[in-house]
């Protein structure tokens, strides 16, 4: 490893007896050559033989920086700069949240803090629901609809609790809050660890390299209750439109947008400008050239709360080139 | 000025091999000391060069000294002190990461672990203080034996002899460094949004904003007297005016060594207005404050960001550390 290569960190969230810890000594107990530094708010039964744990407090801290909703994990901030002390001497690091928490905290820190994002990067949250369960905190647990929301992996875990029925139920309505990320089915968290781990999710070379099914479609819009997750799709947009929109919007409506993103085509720009944001923050770039099989066309997805979806798709379809 | 022009003293450093990222170093008489990420600590003294094994499972995150020893706290829990000879004291051990620590005169010991900050006087009596959130940086005002805390939303100013609670300044925000002016009169803090803050402790507690910074100011070194304090965190150290009761408030600051890289680690000389800055791309120059003379230390070295600095009691000789494990001293001719 030279030093300039960024520590993969996997954030590992699910409501309280979803089975995150489980999901965890999986991870640390494969067999796969690798060693880990496992960022922790209990110390559990953790199996950890070569690995390295850090007990943390979830301290999360306001910005001043004129943007109400950004938050980071101070915590993760200390670690991640004294962690790189022992830089060599570990593959990656997995941070496991409460079953309370936030993510938009712990992805805006890899945002906002450029000492961690010049070391670190985000490589996907992991979010652990228990099929039995998932439901029913969805209508009561404010933080699991959070969790659902913001996931790029989602393990649908303790399959075995339900009927197929029931389960096909619980994936529906996942979808129905993010239609983006790829879940999983399991019992006891049994998963190939690469579907899991070195996902390069916020990587915007490898943004909607997954893409939701519902795209093929155009215009989508999910409803669950006051969680929203919509698409669209257009052709060509003007840069000059297209850019001022995506900021305005996300400064205006960022408490309520968890997360966007999308590839947009330019014109006479052979790269794909792709895109990504949690709450304010936006983070984009020119990525790769357009191939010649591939439509130049443009799609964006925002998943939030309380939305106003025809506002935005006008706010969209209005920066057409 | 391209640093290639400037007169060098480059050939005149003494290479140190420290064989680790150096965290922290100083002087201990003719001795320099450093601190290093796989817990180990270098004593160099002439020829001789001795390792001790400080931290034998942890990495050095934070190190002090005083003309006697060096102190180092470890992710570990380890507070360790460590003195010229090689000999080693555990203070503490078992806990938490020791984040941060502060060494006052009289011999007392101040570190942080989690939230907890404890104050180990010389005679070894211990106090706690829970603070709000986990402090990142503590400094002893320079009389009196009163420890400042820097933390989330302001600092504490806690007496740890004293039943009563500690004096909170506030300003919202992360802060994370503290320093303490050598007159007693201002504390002041690094900040997560790269700034720095501080607070005129007399006559009312006035707020100082000190922004403009490119990054996290996480080095700061007051001139001697206190009239300056030089800072990192810009493509050049700025260095604030604090001779006057209002601090630096409505004045601009000075930039010394502007360069294409980033000031990480800034040194004023004991007794003469002359700066040591240390850069991100490891580059080392000393800048004589009053005319901005330059002199080169250490020529850019790729991967070897300079992480340490720290001149001798007399201001005869200056050392320095690396990311890489480099280092190197330069004794001055005067």
């Amino acid at each position: 490893m030279t030093m300039t290569d960024k520590i993969p960190v996997t954030v590992l969230t699910g409501y309280l007896g979803a089975g995150k810890t489980t999901l965890l000594n999986r991870i640390l107990t494969e067999e796969h050559g690798k060693k880990y530094a496992v960022i922790v708010n209990e110390f559990g039964e953790i199996g950890i033989d070569n690995d390295l744990i850090v007990g943390a407090d979830e301290e999360v801290f306001e910005m001043n920086n004129g943007c109400i909703c950004c938050t980071v994990r101070g915590d993760l901030i200390r670690i991640i700069e004294g962690l790189m002390k022992r830089r060599g001497k570990f593959d990656a690091i997995l941070v496991e949240t409460t079953g309370l928490a936030d993510p938009a905290p712990v992805a805006q820190t890899f945002f906002v803090d450029q000492d961690v994002a010049e070391r670190a990067r985000l490589d996907a949250v992991v979010t652990v629901a228990d099929a039995k369960w998932l439901v029913q905190r969805l209508g009561d647990a404010p933080e699991a609809k959070n969790q659902i929301a913001f996931a790029d992996v989602i393990l649908l875990n303790k399959t075995d609790l339900v009927s197929p029925a029931e389960l096909d139920a619980v994936e529906a309505r996942i979808r129905l809050i993010n239609p983006t990320a790829r879940v999983h089915r399991t019992v006891n968290c049994a998963i190939p660890i690469p579907e899991v781990l070195d996902r390069n999710a916020f990587d915007l070379d490898r943004i909607m390299e997954v893409e939701p099914d519902f795209l093929e479609e155009g215009h989508h819009h999910h409803h669950d209750e006051e969680m929203t997750s919509f698409s669209f799709r257009s052709g060509e947009v003007n840069p000059d439109k297209f850019m001022p929109w995506i900021s305005e919007l996300t400064q205006r409506d960022g408490a309520q947008i968890l997360r966007c993103k999308g590839i947009v085509a330019f014109p006479d720009e052979p790269k794909r400008f792709v895109f990504q944001g949690v709450h304010m923050l936006l983070d984009g770039d020119l990525s790769r050239d357009w191939r010649a099989d591939e439509k130049r066309e443009s799609r964006v997805v925002f998943i939030g709360r309380e939305l106003n979806a025809d506002a935005i798709r006008d706010g969209f379809m209005a920066c057409a080139a | 000025m391209s640093v290639g022009a400037l007169p060098s003293l480059a050939d005149q450093v003494v290479p140190i091999e420290a064989g680790a990222e150096v965290a922290g170093l100083g002087w201990l008489g003719d001795a320099v000391m450093m601190a290093l990420g796989d817990g180990g600590v270098l004593v160099v003294q002439g020829d001789d060069t001795r390792r001790v094994h400080a931290h034998p499972d942890g990495a050095i995150l934070v190190s002090a000294f005083d003309k006697g020893r060096l102190v180092t706290g470890g992710d570990d829990g380890r507070v360790v002190v460590t003195r010229p000879d090689g000999t080693t004291r555990i203070l503490a051990e078992g806990g938490a990461w020791i984040d941060s620590i502060a060494l006052h005169p009289s011999g007392a010991v101040a570190y942080s672990a989690g939230r907890t900050v404890t104050a180990l006087d010389d005679k070894g009596r211990a106090k706690t203080f829970d603070a709000p959130s986990t402090p990142r940086g503590l400094a002893f005002a320079p009389k009196g034996y009163r420890l400042a805390i820097a933390h989330y939303n302001g600092a504490s100013l806690w007496y740890p002899n004293l039943e009563t609670p500690p004096d909170l300044l506030d300003w919202k925000g992360s802060h994370l460094d503290v320093t303490w002016s050598p007159d007693g009169r201002f504390v002041v803090t690094s900040m997560q949004e790269n700034a720095l803050h501080g607070w005129r402790l007399a006559p009312d507690r006035g707020h100082m904003r000190m922004s403009g910074y490119t990054a996290k100011p996480r080095s700061v070194s007051w001139s001697f007297g206190g009239a300056w304090l030089a800072t990192s965190g810009a493509d050049a150290a700025i260095v604030w005016p604090f001779a006057s009761k209002d601090g630096p408030m409505g004045k601009a600051p000075r930039e010394c060594g502007v360069r294409h890289a980033k000031v990480v680690k800034v040194a004023f000389h004991p007794s003469v207005n002359v700066l040591a800055v240390g850069y991100e791309d490891g580059c080392v120059l000393l800048i004589r404050f009053d005319d901005a003379a330059e002199l080169l230390v250490r020529r850019a070295t790729e991967g070897s960001a300079v992480t340490a600095l720290a001149w001798d009691r007399a201001g005869g000789r200056l050392a320095f550390g690396c990311a890489d494990g480099r280092a190197g001293t330069i004794t001055l001719s005067s």
